[in-house]
């Protein structure tokens, strides 16, 4: 017979209606780093409501795999794709949101309703027997004996999915890669022959190694291609200037 | 009753000779007639060999029947296809297929310069083997297969030259017509079958001694209608006239000698079960009076040569009909007048062909004239044929429609007073209208047109016209003499019984005479010693204006039947195309609409689609909640 | 207080993932509540082991969890590669089977 102790309860009636808000709020805001940050915050919540119900192994794995691994995912693509791109909230399909609405919430309150209706037939016994050897040893009793063959298809899965993810982001040339001496013809053939000479390397012009601050070219004005555009459009670019030394104090000053 | 081997021969060869015209196609159009015409004659042949042998065997057993196979066999009813030659049969027989052979002989002259003339000799031999199948069926179902065979034969005959749509339509007229009596005929085999459980005429006659009168009547109303259709009796006369759009050969064979009497063989064959229905045979005899002035009156005012003859046809008939339905007294009459009528008639319209032949097809009586001088063999032959019909002594239609007056007069009271005054009005009117068919084409003088060369006819055409010409002298003395016709045909008609004299023969013959001269007399002033229009005068009585209508027995028809059943059809029409292909195409837009509202769900966003998604396990779920209540 | 109160949370969290597929426009958003729906799974299954006492609810949810990681990573290479040439993350632009 399952006992549920008051700080599992206490604990449950805290998260509970928090990852609800937050999963709420992952609906409702516009800027998508924002959901993907509170869909973080759930997953979280999650992890440890798996912890609290003695599923060890399954709660560190969440966090590990789910909130380092998937979401941080979410992000690098994110940042790809766009962070700026926030849709509007104005529904373009006529009549989508007020359906959406009213099927999710029928479909969740039939739910509710089938599970307090619900007579499983059976006491709730609790994970203190199956888990006399250990979580760990448990799952990996029921893994390599009875679930075995679902693991070893789960893992050539696991193996598609990396080559399909590398299939899909190769990039075919449909052109040949212009060679050295191709680049260099064509160099000489643009318009000025101020490239002529090739673009200088990463640092040639650098006075500072902070991304947001600009090389200066010989006459003092900013490099343009030093800085990445995306700062430049974001408007993050700093002035040079303000990170000058001031006149260079020659006098010794002895350690004391 | 004996068995033969050799009945079916007769009906064989000339089908045989139909089906190789038809099949070998142009390649036999050098030697089809020939054949044709061979194969009819060797069918006369066997029927004269068939005679013999019952001329050698005694009065009560002069029959022969062959079985050819078991046809039908469903339950309680078995029809075997089988044929019977008995003394009737043996008449008929002869008729058909000797008038048939000359009738052959005279086409291949005349249809020499039709390059169908093949097809038709085809037809012709169809013809013979169908009306040989309906005389020598032994029972009402297989004399039905031979006269739906004879109404076929005729439809493709009269509509022979298609190109002109009226002949078409006079083909499609006298089949039409034709199927109205063959419903009665279907009708009254389905009630012999029904009530009597038997259709063949030996099973018929036995069940009809104790057969209710209220059955026997239906059936005899019922072979009269196929009669009246078949034998173009009023009401279902008008298709005769129409019919004369055929070849002159088809008029002579089909609607003057044989098939219009297939009415009258039918009835005479069934004299079982008139005689047991008096109801049955009055209407007989109604029929056959109407029709015999009916016809006799359209006679009279007839310009056509074939329509005119048509008309006589449709009339002498009618004397055989009434004859018919004088019970035992009449009926040997009848066929006696049957024979004769197919000699003089068959004559007189091949005399018609050979007159169209030289006056280039003109058919107009009104634009013949002295053509006695020009073809002189056509002038003898036609003449005794007219003299025949008309009842001249010793021609051939002095002594059958002598008896016939007589029989009529001496069936007694006031009917035989009534049918007697109207035979010899007929006999009247025959001999006016003849008359003047004679006058106006031989002996007035000439009212020709243009660039007309009348002219003999070649030897096929008249040899023919010089056999039929001699019946028509003959016969009629050979048939009376010793009373050898009534005689020969007592097996199978029964006695005659006796009956009262009305008026003593001599008398009879007198009155008869009579007729003849005053119908006759007026003709010949009328025709002969005044001028004749060469165009029909447009003043004339009221009775002419209705006999030039066919006493409006078309008009009748088209008001009554055609018109209606137009407006019917249309309607029908109407209905099908609004109900029926209504509803067929309700269904298509009910398809195509539902498909175009369906296709609003394929928005094509991938959003609205997630939504059906959710909206199904919803309903799913939903689904699930309902069954665990 | 009873387990089935997570099964109860777990029926929320589905249902606002739900509506999140179908109400939002960009793909990755999609994408975010389809793992909030998948997490809800796992809860379920989790509180049924414990209810149950196997652990094979918390073995399913393992596999689960492996599934919806290759689908992540699968699926966000798709977006990739249809933003690059298309240069829209928006779901609604990927509508060329519209009429």
């Amino acid at each position: 017979m399952l006992e549920i102790q008051t700080p599992e309860a206490v604990m449950f009636w805290v998260l509970a209606p928090l990852s609800g808000i937050a999963a709420l709020g992952m609906l409702l805001v516009k800027k998508a780093v924002h959901s993907a940050l509170l869909l973080a915050w759930v997953m979280v919540t999650l992890a440890i409501f798996y912890i609290a119900q003695d599923a060890l192994f399954l709660g560190i794995v969440q966090i590990v795999v789910y909130t380092g691994a998937v979401m941080m995912l979410f992000l690098f693509i994110l940042m790809l794709v766009g962070v700026d791109a926030s849709d509007s909230l104005t529904e373009t399909i006529a009549g989508l949101r007020p359906i959406a609405i009213t099927a999710a919430v029928g479909f969740g309150g039939l739910f509710v309703a089938l599970i307090s209706r619900a007579a499983l037939g059976r006491e709730a016994v609790g994970l203190q027997a199956a888990n006399a050897n250990g979580n760990v040893q448990g799952l990996a009793q029921k893994l390599f004996s009875t679930y075995v063959w679902p693991f070893e298809v789960v893992s050539a899965l696991l193996i598609t999915a990396a080559l399909g993810a590398m299939v899909l982001a190769h990039h075919q040339r449909s052109v040949a890669r212009p060679t050295q001496r191709q680049q260099s013809i064509a160099r000489f053939r643009s318009g000025s022959l101020a490239g002529a000479a090739g673009l200088p390397s990463p640092g040639v012009f650098a006075r500072h190694n902070a991304v947001d601050v600009p090389a200066l070219l010989p006459d003092g004005s900013a490099a343009p291609t030093s800085i990445s555009a995306t700062l430049k459009a974001r408007g993050d670019m700093l002035e040079s200037r303000s990170f000058e030394l001031g006149e260079v104090d020659n006098t010794v000053t002895e350690e004391k | 009753m004996t068995t033969s081997t050799s009945l079916g021969y007769l009906i064989a060869l000339p089908l045989a000779g139909s089906i190789i015209l038809l099949l070998a196609g142009r390649k036999a159009d050098k030697w089809g007639h020939l054949l044709a015409t061979a194969l009819s004659a060797s069918s006369f042949g066997l029927g004269l060999y068939q005679l013999s042998q019952m001329l050698a065997l005694e009065p009560e057993e002069r029959g022969f029947t062959q079985k050819l196979f078991s046809w039908i066999s469903v339950g309680t009813f078995n029809v075997d296809a089988g044929l019977l030659l008995d003394q009737l049969s043996i008449c008929f027989v002869l008729l058909i297929t000797g008038v048939g052979t000359l009738i052959h002989i005279y086409s291949i002259s005349y249809m020499s310069h039709d390059r169908d003339r093949r097809r038709f000799f085809a037809y012709l031999n169809l013809f013979i083997a169908a009306m040989l199948l309906l005389v020598l069926g032994d029972s009402y179902l297989n004399l039905y297969v031979g006269w739906e065979g004879v109404g076929l034969a005729s439809y493709l005959l009269i509509g022979f030259w298609n190109q002109k749509p009226a002949y078409a339509t006079a083909s499609k007229k006298a089949f039409v017509m034709n199927r109205i009596g063959d419903m009665g005929l279907s009708f009254a085999i389905m009630i012999a079958f029904a009530t009597l459980g038997t259709v063949t005429f030996a099973g018929v006659k036995e069940a009809s001694e104790s057969a209710s009168t209220a059955t026997l009547t239906g059936i005899g109303i019922m072979l009269l209608i196929a009669a009246a259709g078949k034998s173009a009796q009023f009401p279902l006369q008008a298709w005769l006239g129409d019919a004369m759009a055929g070849p002159t050969p088809v008029s002579a064979l089909i609607h003057a000698a044989t098939m219009v009497t297939a009415g009258v063989y039918l009835i005479t064959r069934s004299n079982f079960i008139f005689d047991a229905a008096p109801t049955a045979q009055l209407l007989v005899v109604i029929v056959g009076a109407v029709t015999l002035i009916f016809g006799a009156l359209i006679g009279t005012a007839k310009d056509d040569i074939k329509k005119a003859l048509a008309a006589s046809t449709m009339s002498q008939i009618g004397y055989m009909t009434l004859a018919a339905g004088l019970g035992p007294a009449g009926y040997a009459i009848a066929i006696m007048h049957l024979l004769t009528h197919g000699f003089f008639k068959a004559g007189m319209f091949l005399g018609a062909g050979s007159v169209m032949h030289g006056m280039k097809d003109q058919v107009n009586m009104r634009r013949y004239g002295a053509l006695g001088k020009f073809m002189p063999i056509t002038f003898v032959t036609f003449g005794l044929g007219y003299l025949a019909i008309i009842g001249v002594p010793p021609f051939a239609g002095f002594y059958s429609k002598d008896l016939i007056i007589e029989t009529a007069f001496n069936a007694g009271g006031v009917k035989g007073i009534l049918l007697g005054s109207m035979t010899l009005f007929g006999a009247i009117l025959t001999a006016f209208y003849m008359t003047r068919v004679m006058v106006l084409t031989f002996t007035s003088p000439e009212r020709w047109e243009e660039d007309q060369h009348p002219h003999e006819s070649p030897i096929l055409m008249w040899l023919p016209m010089v056999v039929l010409a001699i019946g028509s002298v003959t016969t009629g003395y050979l048939f009376t003499r010793g009373d050898a016709l009534v005689h020969w045909l007592e097996p199978v008609f029964g006695e005659h019984g006796e009956h009262t004299e009305l008026l003593p023969h001599k008398v009879v013959s007198a009155l008869a005479i009579t007729a003849v001269i005053i119908g006759a007399s007026i003709a010949l002033v009328k025709y002969q010693f005044t001028e004749v229009d060469a165009e029909a005068p447009t003043k004339v009585s009221i009775l002419t204006r209705l006999a030039r209508k066919d006493l409006l027995q078309d008009s009748f028809n088209e008001s009554v039947f055609m018109r209606p059943g137009q407006v019917l059809t249309r309607w029908l029409v109407k209905g099908d195309d609004n109900v029926v292909d209504g509803t067929v195409r309700l269904v298509g837009r009910t398809a195509l609409g539902a498909g175009a509202e369906l296709r609003r769900t394929q928005t094509g966003f991938a959003r609205s689609y997630s939504a059906l998604i959710l909206i199904g396990a919803l309903v799913l779920i939903a689904g699930i909640w309902v069954i665990t209540q | 207080m009873n387990p089935y109160n997570y099964l109860y949370l777990a029926a929320l969290l589905f249902t606002i993932g739900a509506v999140g597929v179908v109400v939002r426009r960009n793909a990755i958003v999609v994408f975010m509540c389809i793992e909030l729906m998948l997490n809800a799974a796992n809860l379920t299954l989790v509180t049924f082991s414990r209810i149950n006492g196997t652990l094979d609810g918390q073995v399913v949810a393992f596999f689960t969890m492996v599934v919806a990681a290759c689908e992540v990573v699968v699926g966000l290479a798709i977006i990739v590669t249809i933003y690059r040439s298309r240069r829209s993350a928006s779901v609604d632009d990927a509508s060329l089977l519209k009429r």
